[in-house]
């Protein structure tokens, strides 16, 4: 069981009387691109949040890297190695994109790190974001505001900070919902780099087919909070109980 | 460079606090720069939490008025016209560390709120603190409490001198934390809560333990501003010291100075603390809280970033860092 980076066994969320996710079991895999599908509400973005403590799972274990994550907040999951991008770019706004991946390179990353002096200390943040915005071909937009971003650039800049915070594990949610064609492209390529080159695991939430099919290596389909199927992509469209929960009977 | 900068301002403004009633004779000045010094620390206590991290606290007064009666009751502990002058000085840290405690136990009850649900729990805070100390004789309870500075001061020749200093020096010491904790980590994590928290926890940031350190500290600035205020006003009593004129004065004066920074509650202190005490005298005593109302909506519709946004805009330079 070493090669399993995350498990959740046995997932429950209810929000009052409605059953959000009802026994979710899922392992992924050290290094593996990870899809997961569903229809809307089928409990895909409330099981991240219970990944990544936004919501405290009601029932199960969530196992990261061989901890027990229960009552862990977000912000000491991510320091173990979970980082997530969100659906709707959450950048921080009164910052310039430098400033935004120093925010979790200074958290995270450098973390512990003794710097000989704050000077030190920025120019290591500095660099190290900037190493970063190169890699996604942001370097460019350093000294930008974030709040001046278009679409795209904002879901780079949220991969690039959930970068900075040097994750074992990055969490895409729908890191591409409205983008087009060729920027959906540009996106499944960064996320590729990223997979083989800096061996980071990746799970990916997204409606778009055509990147999940084509990026993940072992897909599991949702559906009104409850796994319907696993199986590679190729296989998992063929699927009976998947093509129910997309197109109804 | 920009540092030794800062702090040679910090040592010209004491010598100048120091100096400053060996020149000016005339007391009413002297208390009337009490006030906007009193202002200077309100504002930037509330600014840490309110303007670094975005936690809007209405319940200022309730802080400052903590370490107002924190004074009085040591106070009372002695009897009339007993107390060492010294006692000032046991007063003053007292007053902060009861308003910060409050201010950790404030936070661990409501920073789990949000927005506007977090103002109101404070505002409720202080009517609650209100009506404890109505009803608590020790203190003078509704009635109020007469307050005599013992007849020697410490150090200098008056209260009035005396007590002028201290303003000044705390007003220094409380922009000197300001600033570095907007520079520290503290308060480049602050401003990810303010921007989004969310996904200042996600990014590893402990909104919590940050929270409760901004509402900490801001608590004990609030408390050492009011413990001298017994010994300004000689008579002492809920109603006055709990009064809005502190909490809107605190919330307006970084607002209309602008809240990211240091600065700002300094100048929106400076200014409008100027402007009341000024239109105190020479229009009406009443006039004060209409002139911050006034300024208050004007700022936030036409420069949001208060002073230090408007001068950012026209001088150019986006970025004073």
């Amino acid at each position: 069981m070493s090669d399993v980076l995350l498990q959740c066994s046995g997932v429950v969320k209810t929000f009052g009387g409605f059953t959000a996710l009802d026994q979710v079991s899922v392992d992924v895999k050290k290094g593996e691109r990870f899809g997961l599908i569903g229809p809307n509400g089928s409990g895909k973005t409330t099981l991240i949040n219970c990944i990544s403590g936004a919501l405290k799972n009601d029932g199960g274990t969530i196992t990261f890297d061989g901890t027990d994550m229960a009552g862990m907040a977000p912000h000491q999951r991510t320091r173990l190695g979970i980082c997530r991008s969100f659906q709707i770019p959450r950048p921080f706004t009164s910052m310039t994109v430098l400033e935004n991946l120093a925010i979790p390179f200074e958290y995270v990353a450098l973390r512990g790190h003794r710097h000989a002096s704050p000077d030190a200390e920025a120019k290591a943040v500095r660099e190290g974001a900037m190493a970063i915005l190169t890699e996604m071909g942001m370097a460019d937009k350093a000294s930008a505001p974030s709040s001046g971003l278009t679409q795209i650039e904002l879901r780079k800049l949220e991969l690039a900070r959930a970068m900075a915070a040097k994750p074992k594990l990055l969490i895409s949610d729908e890191a591409m919902a409205g983008l087009s064609n060729s920027e959906v492209d540009e996106i499944l390529d960064i996320l590729f780099r990223l997979n083989e080159q800096h061996g980071i695991t990746i799970v990916m939430i997204e409606h778009i087919m055509r990147a999940v099919m084509r990026f993940s290596q072992r897909v599991v389909c949702l559906d009104a909070g409850k796994k319907i199927a696993e199986a590679t992509p190729d296989l998992i469209v063929k699927d009976p109980n998947v093509e129910r929960a997309y197109l109804g009977e | 460079m920009k540092i030794s900068v800062f702090w040679i301002g910090v040592a010209v403004a004491l010598v100048v606090a120091l100096l400053t009633p060996h020149v000016v004779t005339n007391e009413f000045y002297l208390r009337t720069a009490y006030t906007v010094l009193q202002f200077v620390v309100l504002a930037t206590a509330w600014n840490i939490l309110g303007g670094y991290g975005g936690y809007v606290n209405f319940g200022s007064a309730g802080f400052f008025a903590i370490g107002a009666y924190s004074a009085v009751f040591i106070y009372k502990l002695f009897p009339l016209f007993q107390v060492p002058d010294y006692m000032i000085f046991v007063m003053l840290p007292l007053g902060g560390v009861v308003a910060a405690v409050i201010g950790l136990g404030t936070g661990y009850l409501t920073l789990r709120l949000r927005g506007v649900y977090f103002s109101i729990a404070t505002l409720a805070l202080a009517v609650v603190l209100q009506t404890l100390v109505t009803n608590w004789h020790f203190v003078g309870g509704a009635r109020g409490a007469s307050i005599l500075p013992p007849q020697t001061v410490p150090i200098f020749s008056t209260w009035g001198e005396f007590l002028f200093v201290l303003m000044a020096i705390l007003a220094i010491a409380s922009l000197a934390v300001a600033r570095y904790i907007e520079r520290s980590w503290i308060g480049r994590g602050l401003a990810a809560i303010r921007d989004n928290e969310e996904a200042a926890e996600c990014m590893g940031v402990p909104t919590l333990k940050l929270k409760l350190i901004g509402c900490t500290v801001s608590g004990f600035l609030f408390g050492v501003a009011g413990a001298p205020l017994p010994y300004y006003v000689n008579y002492i009593e809920p109603v006055s010291a709990f009064n809005l004129v502190y909490a809107v004065n605190a919330l307006a004066m970084p607002m209309i100075g602008g809240a990211t920074t240091w600065i700002g509650p300094l100048l929106g202190a400076v200014v409008l603390g100027t402007a009341q005490e000024v239109a105190r005298v020479t229009i009406s005593s009443e006039m004060n809280l209409l002139i911050v109302g006034v300024l208050l909506v004007f700022f936030v519709i036409a420069a949001p970033d208060g002073f230090v946004g408007l001068a950012r805009k026209y001088l150019g330079n986006r970025k004073s860092r």
